[in-house]
């Protein structure tokens, strides 16, 4: 087996399958309008996100004595951002994402991501767009919608939204993880647990699925719903047990942007996390004029192992890692 | 015994949980995009045998189980214990009933049987995957018939039953294959 290691982990026919895929969802946006673009990987700052981790490195700059810290992006979001407040108008970008500590059957720690952005549209125009895309790559069904409360109530008989932490430890007991919920007091952390074990795999198994209006607490960068506080203009898109898509009616409030990573700089130190620098160059993009637009980040080798029935992210990139 | 993060977790490692020990089988990250990492694991617990699936929060750890495998050769049985030797150091090791199990019938005396023990005491006893054993009864099946035809039964000197080719008779010594307990053909002399 060591041998082989040279060799691609996807077949060269699962390549080739590949590029046309990429040429379609070029053509795609082409005929909408939408302009191709092409950020950095490297930057001098970088996500606050406490559940994600950064690559770094040193640059050595020849005209300056200390090298300096860049991080490889985890995705091109702020970069993206920055040009829609240039005035770029709709824009998508098909770019390498860079993720430490995940690994598996749906993570390398370098992956593809297919992100877009919709000046104009709100978060649920866009998830009709995706549908189309959907539909042209993987010839499936029209996707169905749910809310998130609506997907909790359905298949674990509770209101995610309005229930105590108790309420959900109790319930994650009964789900077969006691002693996680016992020591975990955060309700999020219980939400995600059940959600990812118990709800994911039920969903979307026809047809995609949109799960939309996360909980506010679990907003990242989208807007807080106008119409009610407690959810976020948020959706992510399932297929088949895969998590395909997350997007969002986008944050276009600088300071409360910058509140929401001083927020999460400061839940890393609470658990002993580095914090990170916060992009400044984005949060100075945003109070310049991030127009009303709605975005969404897609992965697309998880798109192509549903496109070509794999089980393996492995199956559809050239070299997985351990090959890299 | 050392504590184990889940980022150490791995297929084979051996973990206490629920005061059994148990020998992780396959871990799987489960990770959305925005939110908390976990670990999906897949456990074999090593007394009862059972498989279960366990989900921690990733960086969680547990405590590791003081679990080694180590090959003995099988000696003898005095009704309530089942002796095995370790043929380098001659030490020997007394396994009960609950340990050997199912598989008592594939203990073949001098074969090298795996046994593994916790906390220095034997909990499981896995024979070799292919045991010799001789035939004490069996029906005289017709003579010219090859395998392949349903065969027979045949009983062996360590009291386990198989299915036999009919051409096999009693007093053959035959191999077997004891993970299925398939009959794999008669044993070379």
């Amino acid at each position: 087996m060591q041998a082989d290691k040279w060799r691609p982990s996807a077949s060269i026919e699962a390549l080739k399958q590949r590029a046309l895929v990429l040429q379609k969802i070029r053509q795609f946006f082409a005929i909408r309008d939408v302009l191709e673009v092409d950020t950095p990987s490297l930057s001098h700052a970088t996500v606050t996100d406490e559940h994600l981790y950064s690559f770094s490195t040193q640059f050595n700059h020849p005209n300056t004595p200390q090298a300096c810290t860049l991080y490889l992006q985890t995705s091109p979001e702020f970069a993206m951002k920055r040009l829609l407040s240039a005035g770029s108008g709709a824009i998508y970008q098909i770019c390498k994402s860079f993720r430490n500590e995940e690994v598996g059957n749906f993570h390398n720690p370098e992956f593809t991501m297919l992100e877009w952005y919709r000046p104009r549209f709100d978060h649920l125009q866009l998830m009709s767009e995706i549908d189309e895309l959907m539909q042209l790559i993987l010839g499936c069904d029209t996707a169905e919608r749910v809310t998130y409360q609506n997907v909790f109530k359905q298949h674990l008989g509770c209101d995610p939204l309005t229930s105590t932490l108790a309420e959900i430890q109790n319930l994650a007991s009964q789900y077969g993880h006691a002693e996680l919920a016992a020591k975990e007091s955060n309700k999020d952390t219980l939400l995600m647990l059940l959600f990812s074990q118990h709800i994911e795999p039920q969903i979307g198994q026809d047809r995609p699925c949109f799960v939309l209006d996360f909980p506010a607490s679990q907003a990242a960068l989208a807007k807080i719903s106008a119409t009610n506080p407690l959810v976020a203009e948020r959706f992510e898109l399932y297929f088949q047990g895969i998590e395909l898509a997350n997007g969002f009616h986008e944050l276009t409030d600088g300071a409360e942007q910058l509140k929401r990573f001083e927020q999460d700089n400061i839940k890393r130190k609470n658990v002993g996390l580095e914090m990170m620098p916060i992009d400044q160059n984005f949060i100075a993009a945003i109070n310049a004029g991030l127009p009303a637009c709605a975005g969404v980040a897609l992965g697309i080798d998880r798109l192509l192992m549903l496109a070509f029935n794999c089980s393996s992210i492995d199956q559809v990139i050239a070299f997985e890692n351990s090959r890299a | 015994m050392a504590n184990f993060s889940t980022n150490e977790f791995k297929a084979g490692l051996k973990i206490m949980l629920d005061g059994e020990p148990c020998n992780i089988l396959e871990n799987e990250l489960v990770k959305p995009g925005k939110g908390q990492a976990f670990s999906r694991v897949k456990i074999r617990k090593l007394i009862s045998g059972k498989v279960i699936e366990k989900t921690f929060k990733s960086g969680d750890s547990v405590e590791g189980a003081d679990v080694l495998d180590t090959e003995l050769a099988y000696l003898y049985t005095d009704g309530e214990f089942w002796h095995f030797m370790n043929n380098e150091t001659f030490e020997q090791i007394a396994a009960d009933e609950k340990a050997v199990g199912e598989n008592v019938k594939w203990l073949v005396e001098n074969d090298t049987c795996t046994i593994t023990l916790w906390n220095g005491a034997p909990i499981v006893v896995q024979p070799a995957n292919f045991v010799e054993l001789e035939i004490t009864e069996t029906d005289p099946g017709l003579k010219g018939d090859t395998a392949g035809t349903g065969g027979k039964p045949a009983t062996l000197s360590s009291g386990a039953v198989i299915r036999v080719p009919l051409f096999v008779q009693t007093g053959e010594v035959v191999k077997v294959d004891t993970r299925s307990g398939e009959y794999v053909s008669r044993a070379q002399k």
